[in-house]
C-alpha cells in the first residue's frame, strides 16, 4: 500500500517534471488558429498535422546536415579519444597524469569563448560556414570526455589479458586493435551516443560559425523560425520534436549508458 | 634499507636491467604515440582558438585587421573597456545570480528526488529514467518550449496564474521578471543532472548504517541530516562544482530566450561576450574576447577547486 502511495507519488512528479515536454507536443499539433486560445486547449482537440507538413518541406536539409555533422563527429572523436585512453589506461606514458589533467581543465572551458577563438580562425582560412569544420567544432565537446570515459573503462580490463596478446607475438597497436577495442564495445557505445547527442544539439558553435552558411544543423533551422517572429508556433514546436528524436531513441534503446555517462563526468567509478 | 633488501633489488634489476630498459624506453614511444593524435589535437583545436582568443583581447581590432590581420598591440585596453562599460557590473550580478540560484534549487530538488526516488517502489527505475529527458533534449528545443510557455498573452504559465486568480506576468518581455524567467528554465534543465549524480552516491551507501540507524530510533528526517547528507558531502561537493563549472557556461538559453535582454536585465558574462562580438552591427572582437577570458579565468578557478575535491574524494 505504501509503495503504491509512493507510486503515485512519483508519476505525479514525474508529469509535472515532464509537463513542458507534453506541452511541445501538445503545441506541435495546435491548429494557427486555436494557438491564442484564451485558456490554452490542454489537449489538441483539433489536431493539425500542418506543422509536421512544414518540418516535410521546409527541415529536412537541416535535419541532414545535423545527421551528417553528428556522424563525423562520433568518428573524429573516436579516432582520437580511444588510442588516447588505451594509453592512459595500460601504457604508463610519462606526464600521463599532467595530460589527464589538461583534458578535465579543458572540459570547463566555455563553449561560447571556444566558438570565439574558432571563428576568427576559420575566417582567415575561409571555412566558416563548413559542415566539415562544424564537426572539428562540434568535437571539441566530446574529445576529452571521451578520452576520460575510454581510460576509466581500460584501466578496468585485466592485465593478463594484454600480456596474453603480447605472448602471443602482438605488438601494441595489434593488442588495441584485435583485443582492447573489441572487448571496449560498452565504452565505444557511451562515448558515440554522447557525441552524437552533443553534435546534434550543439547551438553555440552553429550559430557562430555556420550562421551564413547553406548547409545549416536542425538548431539553427528552429533558430530562425524563432527569429522570422513568424507565429507559426505548431511547426517551430512540430521540429523541436523531431529534433527531440534522438535523444527519446537514446533513452529508450541505450538508458544504461546513458546514466554511465551522466555520472562518469562527476564520480569515477 | 636491509641487506637482503639491498640484494634482492639488486638481483632483480640485474634480471631486468638488460631486457627492460631499452623496453621501457620503447614503451613510451608506443605510449606516446597512441597519445600523438589528441595532443596535436589540443594544441590545434584548444590551445591555438584560445591563444587566438587571448590575442584578440590584447589588440585594437577593427573588422577590417579582424580579417587581414596587423591590428596594434593596446595592452589590458580591452579589459579596462570592459571594466568601464556600464553592462560590467549588472553583467557579473546576473551572472552570480543565475548560477547561485541555478545550483541552490537544482542541487536541492535534485537531492529530494534522488532519496526519494532510492526507496524501492513499482516503476521507480522507469520513472528515475524518464526524468533524464529534460537533460537529454537539444537546449534550443527546451528554450524555445519555455519561450512560448512564458509568453505573456498566450502562454500557458499565465493562464495557469490567471487560473488561480493571480495576475498574468510578463516573463521574458519586463526587465524585472526576465532573468527569473531563465533561471526557472535552467533550473528544469539542471534537475536531472543532479538527481542522476546524487541518486548513484546514495546506492554506495552501504544499507546497513541506515539499519543500525533506524534501530538507534532515528527517524526519517534524522536519518537524513544525521547519515545521508554527512556520507554524501564529497558527492555533493562534486556535483556543486561540477553544476557551477556547467552553469558559468550557460549561453544557449539565455540567449535563445531573452537574447540578454530586455535593457541587458539577463545579460550574463557569456551572452555579453556573444553580444559584443557577433550581437551588434559593428562587432567589438577585443572587448568581447576579453570578457571571455575574464569568464575562462572564472570557470577554470573552480574547475580547480573541483579537481581538487575529486581528488580528495577518491583518496
Amino acid at each position: 500500500m505504501r509503495s503504491r502511495v509512493k507510486t503515485g507519488i512519483a508519476l505525479l512528479l514525474t508529469a509535472i517534471m515532464l509537463f513542458p515536454v507534453y506541452w511541445m507536443i501538445n503545441v506541435s499539433l495546435t491548429k494557427d488558429t486555436d494557438m491564442r486560445h484564451d485558456p490554452p486547449y490542454l489537449f489538441p482537440v483539433h489536431g493539425t498535422l500542418e506543422g509536421y507538413s512544414a518540418v516535410l518541406h521546409q527541415q529536412i536539409p537541416y535535419l541532414g546536415t545535423s545527421f551528417l555533422v553528428g556522424l563525423g563527429t562520433v568518428a573524429l572523436t573516436l579516432v582520437i579519444s580511444a588510442p588516447a585512453g588505451y594509453s592512459l589506461a595500460k601504457l604508463r606514458p610519462r606526464g600521463g597524469g599532467l595530460l589527464s589533467f589538461v583534458l578535465l581543465m579543458a572540459q570547463m572551458i566555455p563553449g561560447i569563448i571556444m566558438a570565439m577563438g574558432f571563428y576568427a580562425i576559420y575566417l582567415r582560412l575561409g571555412v566558416l560556414n563548413s559542415a566539415a569544420g562544424l564537426v572539428l567544432a562540434d568535437s571539441t565537446i566530446a574529445v576529452p570526455f571521451g578520452v576520460l570515459i575510454f581510460t576509466a573503462f581500460m584501466s578496468g580490463l585485466p592485465d593478463e589479458l594484454l600480456n596474453a596478446a603480447k605472448i602471443d607475438g602482438a605488438g601494441t597497436f595489434r593488442t588495441f586493435r584485435s583485443v582492447v577495442l573489441p572487448v571496449s564495445r560498452n565504452a565505444i557505445v557511451t562515448v558515440s551516443l554522447f557525441a552524437f547527442l552533443w553534435a546534434w544539439s550543439d547551438f553555440v558553435f552553429a550559430t557562430t560559425l555556420d550562421g551564413g552558411g547553406t548547409r545549416q544543423p536542425i538548431t539553427l533551422g528552429i533558430y530562425h523560425y524563432i527569429g522570422n517572429n513568424n507565429q507559426q508556433w505548431n511547426a517551430i514546436m512540430a521540429t523541436a520534436v523531431v529534433a527531440s528524436i534522438p535523444a527519446t531513441l537514446l533513452l529508450i534503446l541505450a538508458q544504461r549508458y546513458v546514466a554511465a555517462g551522466v555520472t562518469a563526468g562527476a564520480v569515477k567509478d | 634499507m636491509t641487506v637482503s633488501h639491498s640484494v634482492m633489488s639488486r638481483a632483480e634489476v640485474a634480471a631486468a636491467a638488460p631486457a627492460r630498459a631499452p623496453g621501457r624506453r620503447s614503451g613510451q614511444w608506443a605510449a606516446w604515440g597512441f597519445l600523438a593524435p589528441v595532443v596535436i589535437y589540443l594544441i590545434a583545436f584548444y590551445a591555438y582558438p584560445l591563444y587566438r582568443n587571448l590575442d584578440l583581447s590584447l589588440h585594437k581590432y577593427t573588422v577590417r585587421s579582424f580579417v587581414q590581420g596587423g591590428a596594434p598591440f593596446s595592452g589590458l585596453d580591452n579589459y579596462r573597456t570592459v571594466l568601464d562599460n556600464p553592462t560590467f557590473w549588472p553583467a557579473l550580478r546576473h551572472t552570480v545570480v543565475f548560477t547561485g540560484v541555478s545550483l541552490v534549487f537544482q542541487f536541492g530538488i535534485g537531492m529530494a528526488l534522488a532519496v526519494f526516488f532510492a526507496q524501492n517502489f513499482r516503476l521507480s527505475a522507469t520513472l528515475r529514467a524518464l526524468f533524464l529527458v529534460p537533460w537529454l533534449l537539444p537546449l534550443i528545443v527546451s528554450s524555445s518550449t519555455w519561450s512560448w510557455m512564458m509568453n505573456s498573452d498566450s502562454g500557458v504559465i499565465n493562464s495557469l496564474l490567471k487560473g488561480v486568480g493571480l495576475d498574468p506576468v510578463n516573463w521574458l518581455t519586463s526587465p524585472s521578471w526576465a532573468l527569473a524567467s531563465v533561471i526557472i528554465a535552467n533550473i528544469w534543465i539542471g534537475i536531472p543532472f543532479n538527481l542522476v549524480v546524487l541518486y548513484s552516491g546514495l546506492q554506495a551507501i552501504p544499507s546497513d548504517i541506515y539499519e543500525a540507524a533506524a534501530l538507534d530510533g532515528a527517524g526519517g528526517w534524522q536519518r537524513f541530516w544525521r547519515v545521508t547528507f554527512p556520507l554524501l558531502r564529497p558527492v555533493s561537493a562534486i556535483t556543486l562544482l561540477l553544476g557551477l563549472v556547467y552553469t558559468l557556461k550557460v549561453f544557449d538559453i539565455i540567449w535563445i530566450m531573452t537574447k540578454g535582454g530586455p535593457t541587458d536585465s539577463s545579460t550574463t558574462f557569456a551572452t555579453w561576450s556573444y553580444k559584443l562580438s557577433f550581437g551588434n552591427l559593428l562587432p567589438q572582437f577585443g572587448p568581447g574576447a576579453a570578457v571571455g577570458n575574464l569568464l575562462i579565468v572564472m570557470a577554470l578557478l573552480f574547475g580547480l577547486l573541483y579537481i581538487r575535491t575529486q581528488r580528495r574524494a577518491m583518496t
